[in-house]
């Protein structure tokens, strides 16, 4: 029987099975570019187009497919992979898929070579078009950037799936039957990523800081030692808190949770102090964020030395680490900035009351005086005060309107990060003797009113300056190096309002009880003008 | 010749259902278009080139691929959101389901209208949830994008079994087998309905109006 192929065939076949590696090649690279692929139809044949399929040939990687193939087709134990792997800015790599074009022995004498074998080809094409954005790299290679980027290297030969991990799965994409064997594209891909991120964070320090902002196109340079904390700067230069603003590292508000009413805030009163003001921070529950970014247009890259080519460099991944906790010293100069961990230790993260026993020290011996201390909120800022101290009002507010005695606030609300410190720092307050006000107790009621006002609207108030470690607060979508008033600085400004007179217990309970005394004046009134009420009632309908 | 029916079922929420269906419409209409023949002497022909594209899906963490036809992407888009409207409208359990089928025409002799005749049939069953919180959302997007993921790969699965394609028409053939309505590319003949199912199982409107239609085609 004659079942050999005639040379006219052969060589079709030969021809077919050499574009459709050089095309399965494209289509693998392509689609981990990191961008996604628009090609126009054509109802004209061009020629050009294999398969019937409009496949954009990359120079560069047609030519490295041409040197792993090496004048070779895929044969029964050679087959052409691509191997798709993730290579982190310090260095660190990982495969993350292997594509494999393989043939075997198995023979479909009868098929016709011009025309079935061909239109199965182009249907594996679209079949690999489809698959290719269907494997977990696909997701990844959409968010490449600075943090990392994809490569790809193209070999002939035996496959080599070592590097996938444990528990690696295979997709077959298809398989299309030709007179001298059965052409096969599968794909093995890489399921254990976790892997990746912690052994990532783990051998290199955050270099960023805290990057809450997603979107900055540039990586985030090392944290700087010592920053103020957001406080305003009243009497102060004001051009100073911004370019400290821009690479504070503070973050003024702790774990927001989903549930409304915990919200932990903290406004800085400020004062003046001889030595460089100390910084405050607070931890900061900073989730991991995962792969946020911008993009950018992409670039092929060439030459690395192990023949892996950088698939794309496009800007801006920024996972979210945990913030550097700086402590302020004594002297308000020294910074200390223990590098958290990411991942893994997040949960650590969450209530780091980071403070040395010298700083306890300083902050008892520091004279909190409270009536010196100007909330930000307060107006009245111009206030000399005896002592420049640069402090934090440690506020918590338990939910709008809701009156709870100081301490019991503090007591119950394990969730306060310093919670421990902030009935103390009121006890400090009391038996501070310079907490008598410079005016007569009388006035200096209105002040102390205000505190206990601050204090009641919600929560505890405390001095909880020292203890406090700042940490930056991007927010996120904005760039501080474009204006000087950007959004973190508008938010710290005006993130505590004045307390509303009524929400304070004394006022608003005085108030209320003469609300309601009111009452019957306001009803008898009101009934006298009811025929007028009723008029505009008819008005508006 | 037996037509093949594949089944493929998804559980989204309200705003996932447009793109889930057209992820998955367009996915089989990729594998199951071709580009235009032109025809030449002595039957033979050449075929056109089909480009494709990404879309990205908003409401579901999914890319899928589609064939680069702003037409083919029109009608698709059409039915699907008539579709949408219509779950929506029945107030039901948010039950339907939508089927695209794959037919040839023969002809047959006066008084009778050509048959159709399927050789391919996908069903897609949505089943709509609600969800309460935005965090029940995110979760939601993520756990479809991955089973769209697999539902693309059981139509790959299906696509490269290579079983029953209707043979390549000649000239005056071509419009049983194919759509040459497109300018850009060719489909195989295909039609999309949808049927949305009420708490009964049973499927009300669109059954009737099918009834009544093929009773008059005849």
């Amino acid at each position: 029987m004659e079942t050999d192929l005639n040379s006219q065939d052969r060589k079709d076949l030969d021809k077919f099975i050499k574009f459709f590696a050089l095309k399965t090649v494209q289509v693998i690279v392509q689609a981990r570019l990191g961008e996604k692929i628009c090609t126009r139809s054509s109802s004209s044949p061009t020629g050009s187009d294999w398969f019937n399929l409009a496949i954009k040939d990359i120079p560069e990687v047609t030519h490295e497919a041409k040197k792993a193939l090496a004048g070779q087709l895929p044969a029964v134990g050679r087959s052409m992979c691509v191997e798709i792997s993730l290579k982190t800015s310090e260095g660190d790599s990982m495969e993350l898929e292997i594509w494999c074009l393989e043939m075997n022995e198995k023979c479909d004498k009868e098929i016709k070579v011009s025309y079935t074998v061909y239109n199965r080809l182009s249907l594996l094409l679209k079949s690999l078009l489809a698959i290719t954005r269907v494997t977990p790299a696909y997701r990844l290679s959409r968010k490449q950037g600075h943090e990392y980027v994809i490569l790809y290297r193209i070999y002939f030969g035996e496959v080599q799936l070592n590097g996938l991990g444990e528990g690696f799965q295979t997709v077959r994409v298809g398989t299309v039957g030709t007179p001298v064997g059965t052409i096969t594209l599968s794909c093995a891909y890489r399921i254990n990523l976790a892997f990746m991120s912690t052994r990532q964070f783990e051998r290199t320090p955050p270099i960023m800081g805290i990057i809450i902002d997603h979107f900055v196109d540039r990586p985030y340079p090392s944290s700087s030692p010592m920053h103020p904390c957001n406080y305003r700067t009243t009497g102060e230069d004001t051009g100073v808190t911004y370019p400290s603003v821009e690479d504070s590292q503070e973050v003024c508000t702790t774990s927001f949770s989903t549930s409304p009413p915990s919200q932990c805030v903290f406004t800085v009163t400020k004062a003046h102090f001889q030595t460089p003001t100390p910084v405050v921070t607070d931890t900061l529950r900073v989730p991991m964020a995962g792969l946020a970014f911008s993009h950018q247009p992409a670039a092929l890259g060439v030459g690395s030395a192990d023949l892996a080519y950088p698939v794309v460099f496009a800007a801006g991944l920024n996972t979210t680490q945990p913030h550097q906790l700086m402590v302020p010293g004594k002297e308000g100069g020294v910074p200390l900035a223990p590098n958290q961990p990411a991942q893994g230790a997040q949960a650590d993260q969450e209530r780091v009351a980071t403070y040395t026993p010298s700083d306890a020290a300083h902050c008892a011996a520091t004279p909190s005086s409270s009536e010196d201390t100007e909330t930000v909120s307060n107006s009245s800022e111009g206030r000399a005060s005896p002592h420049d101290v640069l402090e934090t009002i440690f506020a918590r507010k338990v939910g709008a309107f809701v009156n709870k005695p100081i301490n019991q606030v503090t007591l119950t609300s394990l969730d306060i990060p310093f919670a421990m410190f902030a009935p103390k720092n009121l006890e400090l307050e009391d038996v501070d003797p310079m907490v008598n006000p410079p005016d007569s107790p009388g006035t200096g009621s209105p002040l102390q009113g205000s505190l206990h006002s601050e204090g009641s609207s919600g929560g505890s108030s405390g001095h909880t300056h020292d203890d406090f470690v700042m940490v930056d607060f991007k927010p996120a979508f904005s760039k501080d190096d474009i204006l000087p008033m950007d959004l973190g600085t508008f938010y710290r400004e005006f993130q505590n309002p004045p307390q509303l007179s009524s929400l304070s217990i004394d006022i608003g309970a005085q108030s209320m009880a003469e609300d309601l005394d009111s009452l019957p004046e306001k009803l008898a009134v009101h009934e006298k003008n009811v025929r007028e009420f009723d008029a505009f009632v008819e008005t508006l309908q | 010749m037996n037509c093949r029916s594949e089944v493929l079922e998804v559980s989204v929420e309200g705003r996932q259902v447009e793109e889930a269906m057209l992820a998955v419409l367009h996915t089989v209409l990729l594998h199951r278009s071709t580009g235009k023949f032109h025809y030449k002497k002595e039957g033979t022909y050449s075929i056109g080139t089909v480009g494709t594209q990404d879309v990205d899906c908003d409401f579901i963490d999914f890319t899928y691929v589609r064939v680069s036809s702003e037409e083919l992407d029109r009608a698709l888009r059409k039915v699907v959101g008539e579709f949408k409207d219509a779950l929506r409208n029945s107030g039901g359990d948010g039950l339907g389901q939508m089927s695209l089928e794959f037919y040839q025409k023969k002809k047959s002799r006066w008084p009778f209208s050509d048959e159709c005749i399927p050789w391919e049939v996908w069903t897609v069953k949505v089943h709509v949830v609600a969800l309460a919180t935005e965090q029940e959302r995110q979760i939601c997007r993520e756990k479809v994008g991955e089973k769209l993921c697999e539902k693309i790969i059981n139509i790959v699965e299906v696509m490269n079994r290579h079983e029953y394609l209707p043979k390549m028409p000649t000239q005056s053939e071509v419009d049983n087998v194919f759509d040459t309505g497109l300018r850009d590319v060719q489909p195989y003949l295909y039609k999309i309905s949808f049927q949305i199912t009420d708490a009964l199982g049973t499927s009300v409107t669109t059954t009737v109006r099918r009834l009544i239609k093929d009773t008059l085609a005849l």
